[in-house]
């Protein structure tokens, strides 16, 4: 293509492409190769994908492995700045040295929208994007994560802190 | 005994069309997943070759909604008139030559028209009342253009279609498919004497058939789905159905006219008994027309649809000039060699 002065777009074809049959068959050659290329497909429930570490799924919150405790301090900073109010916190006293721990945590994950903005202002890195994606729910109410399916161990968590430590 | 015969061939070959229309659709969805880099469908049944049950088990099981105020007689019969159309034009095609069964000597086609060409071009035609009664009785915008459009397409390319093939007949001298066929048995194929016809035709087929890069009157992305967008269940199976069906049909056709339909070049079928030679034939001519599916499906993941001004111009400044231009050539040369 090019314009030609009076700002009219003049397509530059040559005599064999005007001629259009010799272009078709120059895309048959194409997808034809494209019939032998290998193939992108992942064949879902048998092979699955598993995230690199910049990956956001679904928060969890942090446990760790020694002592059995969370570490969320029940500041409720994650419940203000995320966006689609999709968390709940209530705090509550403990004898532990972190004072406060949170008795009520729950996340509806129907709301989530995966911003990941809760591990961002977290000042414990309590709160932790996980890898886990799949999932789906028959009932509403049981998407509202309580802190039963929320506290996960740390060692399963590792390449996402590692990953938070290089990059933020 | 002739009836008998005739209703068993037609059996027979309905069947069989059907059944391999089911695969067709697979095919297609294979051959369209290949060419964009997918596997496609693979998990009904082994390499998901029971596909076609499922899809079809789907449209049976389907509501039927038809819109309100749509003409409902009209909204009915179209599909009916498209799929009725498309079958019929399968009578005149010759698969084989003949087979002898108990001393009797049985063609291998449905009917044994003198005009066979001249029916196949009347049925075809014939095909766009389903499309464009669809289009009318639907009462729905999209439907109604994807209706106009096609009949606009079909007046245009149904010229082209006609003449590329006068060719054919001035050469083979007959009407009869079954005698062009032997006439390019017993010589070269007609693709040899008419390279500039067979291109128009098979370009005229591909409009005719409403497949890509001619498939206006539906054009997913400008009018949902066109003359079909209210059609639901096995009345919009039926349209697919034919759609399938005249592509089988214009690929025999091309087959018949231009590839010398079941007879190979060198071969003397004479030399055989005939229920082998018939055989031999039938797979041949299956082989063909198999190729020129696939090319249908080739062609439909390759090129772009065109624009609608850009069909019009290229059926009537292109093609119609240049299958008149053959008309001449041909009937130039014809003169010269006489
Ligand atoms: S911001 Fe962190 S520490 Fe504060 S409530 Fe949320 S998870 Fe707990
Ligand atoms: S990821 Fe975003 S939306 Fe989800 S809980 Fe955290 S802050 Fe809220």
């Amino acid at each position: 293509m090019s314009n030609n002065g009076n700002g009219k777009i003049k397509p530059e074809m040559t005599f064999w492409e005007r001629l259009y049959f010799p272009e078709i068959l120059h895309g048959m050659s194409i997808t034809m190769k494209a019939l032998f290329r290998p193939k992108f497909t992942r064949q879902y429930p048998e092979e699955r994908w598993v995230p690199p570490p910049v990956f956001r799924g679904r928060p969890v919150l942090v446990v760790e492995d020694e002592t059995g405790v969370e570490r969320c301090v029940a500041c409720g900073l994650c419940a203000r700045v995320c966006p689609s109010l999709a968390i709940q916190v209530q705090a509550a006293e403990t004898e532990l040295d972190k004072e406060r721990y949170p008795v009520l945590f729950e996340i509806n994950m129907l709301r989530c929208i995966f911003c990941g903005f809760c591990e961002e202002v977290c000042p414990e890195e309590a709160i932790i994007m996980s890898k886990e994606f799949e999932l789906t729910f028959a009932d509403p109410k049981d998407a509202v994560f309580g802190k039963d399916r929320l506290l996960t161990p740390r060692s399963k968590l590792e390449d996402r802190l590692e990953f938070l430590k290089q990059y933020r | 005994m002739i009836a008998i015969v005739a209703l068993i061939k037609i059996i027979v070959v309905v069947l069989v069309v059907l059944g391999t229309v089911a695969y067709l659709v697979l095919l297609e969805r294979k051959v369209s997943a290949y060419m964009q880099d997918r596997i496609g469908p693979n998990r009904v049944g082994p390499k998901g070759l029971f596909q076609p049950f499922a899809d079809i088990l789907k449209l049976v099981l389907k509501e039927l909604i038809v819109p309100e105020n749509a003409n409902g007689f009209i909204h009915a019969l179209a599909p009916v008139i498209s799929i009725t159309v498309a079958i019929s034009a399968l009578a005149v095609i010759p698969f084989g030559n003949y087979i002898v069964i108990g001393g009797q000597k049985i063609n291998l086609m449905i009917a044994n028209v003198n005009i066979g060409v001249l029916y196949i071009l009347a049925m075809s035609s014939l095909g766009v009342y389903g499309i464009t009664l669809s289009g009318w009785a639907s009462n729905s915008k999209y439907s109604l253009l994807g209706g106009l459009r096609s009949s606009a397409q079909m007046i245009s390319y149904e010229l082209s279609l006609g003449l590329s093939i006068i060719g054919v007949l001035m050469i083979d001298r007959t009407l009869q498919l079954d005698k062009i066929v032997t006439a390019q048995g017993s010589g070269l194929w007609n693709i040899v004497y008419q390279p500039i016809g067979f291109l128009v035709f098979i370009t005229a087929a591909f409009a005719e058939t409403n497949r890509l890069p001619f498939d206006l009157p539906e054009a997913e992305p400008e009018l949902v789905g066109g003359y079909h967008t209210e059609y639901s269940g096995m009345r919009w199976g039926l349209f697919f159905l034919s759609e399938y069906t005249s592509m089988i049909v214009s690929s025999a056709l091309i087959v018949t006219l231009y590839f010398g339909g079941w007879s190979l070049p060198f071969v003397d079928y004479s030399a055989m008994s005939p229920n082998i030679a018939a055989v031999l034939q039938i797979i041949t001519f299956l082989v063909k027309t198999g190729i020129f599916i696939f090319i249908y499906m080739w062609i439909r993941w390759t090129l772009p649809r065109f624009r609608y001004d850009q069909l019009m111009n290229v059926g009537w400044k292109i093609m119609l000039p240049l299958a008149i231009l053959n008309l001449v050539g041909t009937g130039a040369v014809l003169l010269a060699v006489k």
